[in-house]
């Protein structure tokens, strides 16, 4: 029995299917996980470059349920971030899709499947790793951030399980991919259904393609999960006139639904017997926190919920002290064993234990009504959400500080992107450079040219301030 | 403006691209032209032509040269 899921007891039920119709079923990707991980023979770290297809799949349930260490990335992240990456943390290995072993050619192949390859890396350091540490995420897929999220075997397993649970999962379920696996969310949704012995259904299709729907209705497709964004989209394709009689499960996570279409979405939802279950999460906490049981969907809308099974919410207000009263402002604070082990800047920072002891301060500012149903009702760390990604915004000034040697602010709300600068001629690169790093749709970002950044007496920037510019 | 003028406005100004690009132009060819990208596009050309496109010709709108097909039946009627 592996790590995290027990593969070979379900058998020869279908485990992955892809667009194509081909199936690998549990006890195939049983001995695909043992070839490969024995390939490997070892404790160690791999970078698997990842999209939604049997290969990347395959070689993650490989790789953390044999007690080998991937970092998951997007297959689309930015050359120039990755290469930073390697050389942060030196893995012995990479997981990558045969067409981009190009990109790589001092490497040598070891090991092929699914249209996957394992590259040797070379490299000569070896970071040590702490024995608890089973997984790796990016705190900030888009930006590239060096910052990864230490989660453990017993972080993952334990979400997964609170995850199948709330959702009542079961074998019968049938979710298809509308997120990235290296997203926590996207990942979160094949870790609980391996659980219980269900059908993931790959596809990198997005909803705005035709391939995607007939794939959906084809396969049946039980469940699918969805960022704010994702819902504005099924909106505007008129979501609720489609005739999906195999659809059971929507869920939402990835920032915060607005509270009209979370009354549209849960009205249509239980017209026609569908779950649609808001949830609430974050990377540092495994993949999830918070859900809102469906039956209230409608009655709480705006509301993101009560804690996981497991899990506990605190409030913690100005005073420092635990909010007792109903619609008082505080600062979020999760308790439960997804809670994740801490984060790593650099190689040296893989061998840190527990850092967090189950308790994590969410840095989102909430509130609870009068039956315990959570808010969320503003943030304190200085990101965006954009179509559900994260982007820190401290991360973004950086970079551009790196490019351009100029200095720049950025600011704005959830899927809008404000960046300041002082300087007429950087206005185009500007833009273009974030674009080109981030890899996300241009229309998130405006580069807004001001006379000065604006800063109190000691230099700290007023991002205050600058909200008048587009508000 | 023509209604082929128009047509190539809504792509040039959405995804920020210029007239040479348009030719052959598919779903994903560019950053821009991701699912957020194809909403504001089928925006734009709802706009333009003062139509409501059904949702299956919006996901079947998947290239450039596609959505002149689309627009041109009945239903929407416009002529290029």
């Amino acid at each position: 029995m592996g790590r995290i899921w027990d593969l070979d007891e379900h058998g020869n039920a279908p485990a992955l299917i892809d667009e194509s119709g081909f199936r690998v079923t549990y006890s195939e990707l049983n001995a695909e996980a043992e070839l490969l991980a024995g390939k490997i023979g070892h404790r160690c770290l791999v970078f698997a470059l990842c999209r939604n297809e049997i290969g990347s799949v395959s070689g993650y349930t490989a790789f953390i349920n044999n007690g080998i260490v991937p970092l998951l990335l997007s297959s689309h992240l930015e050359d120039a971030l990755l290469r930073e990456l390697l050389k942060t943390y030196s893995p012995e290995y990479l997981w990558i899709p045969k067409d981009m072993t190009g990109g790589f050619p001092c490497m040598t192949e070891v090991h092929e499947s699914y249209g996957y390859v394992l590259l040797k890396t070379g490299y000569d350091v070896k970071y040590p790793m702490h024995d608890e540490l089973g997984l790796l995420i990016s705190t900030s897929g888009s930006t590239g951030s060096p910052k990864l999220v230490r989660q453990s075997y017993t972080n993952v397993s334990e979400n997964a399980r609170s995850i199948a649970e709330y959702l009542r999962l079961d074998d019968t379920e049938r979710p298809i991919t509308t997120l990235p696996m290296n997203y926590v969310y996207g990942l979160s949704i094949i870790n609980s259904h391996f659980l219980v012995g269900a059908a993931v259904l790959l596809t990198d299709k997005g909803l705005m393609q035709k391939e995607f729907w007939n794939f959906f209705r084809e396969q049946n497709a039980t469940s699918f999960g969805g960022v704010p964004y994702t819902y504005e989209m099924l909106d505007r394709l008129r979501f609720c006139r489609m005739d999906l009689p195999s659809l059971r499960t929507m869920t939402q996570a990835g920032g915060k639904i607005t509270p009209e279409l979370h009354e549209k979405f849960a009205a249509y939802a239980a017209e026609h017997n569908i779950n649609f279950v808001v949830m609430y999460g974050a990377s540092e906490a495994t993949a999830r926190m918070g859900y809102l049981p469906p039956e209230k969907a409608v009655e709480k809308r705006g509301s993101m919920g009560i804690p996981i099974p497991g899990g506990s919410f605190t409030l913690i207000g100005d005073d420092d002290k635990p909010v007792t009263e109903p619609y008082t402002t505080g600062e979020l604070v999760y308790e439960g064993k997804n809670v994740t082990l801490g984060y790593a800047e650099c190689g040296e920072d893989l061998i840190r234990g527990d850092e967090r002891h189950g308790r994590l301060e969410t840095g989102d500012m909430a509130q609870f009504d009068e039956d315990g149903f959570y808010y969320i009702v503003g943030r304190r760390k200085r990101f965006l959400k954009i179509y559900g990604n994260r982007v820190n915004l401290d991360e973004l000034d950086r970079l551009i500080k790196g490019e351009f040697g100029i200095e720049a602010a950025s600011s704005g709300v959830d899927d809008h992107a404000y960046i300041f600068v002082t300087d007429e001629k950087y206005s185009g690169t500007v833009r273009d450079f974030v674009i080109n790093k981030t890899k996300l749709n241009p229309s998130a970002f405006r580069v807004i040219v001001i006379g000065e950044i604006p800063k109190n007496d000691s230099g700290k920037t007023l991002y205050t301030e600058l909200a008048k510019y587009y508000e | 403006m023509s209604n082929r003028e128009k047509y190539d406005q809504a792509f040039i100004e959405t995804f920020e691209i210029t007239k040479d690009q348009l030719a052959g132009l598919k779903y994903q060819d560019i950053t821009a032209w991701d699912s957020v990208g194809h909403m504001s596009l089928i925006a734009a050309l709802e706009d333009a032509f003062d139509i409501m496109m059904d949702t299956d010709d919006i996901i079947d709108l998947s290239s450039y040269e596609k959505g002149m097909e689309l627009l041109a039946k009945p239903e929407y009627n416009v002529e290029f």
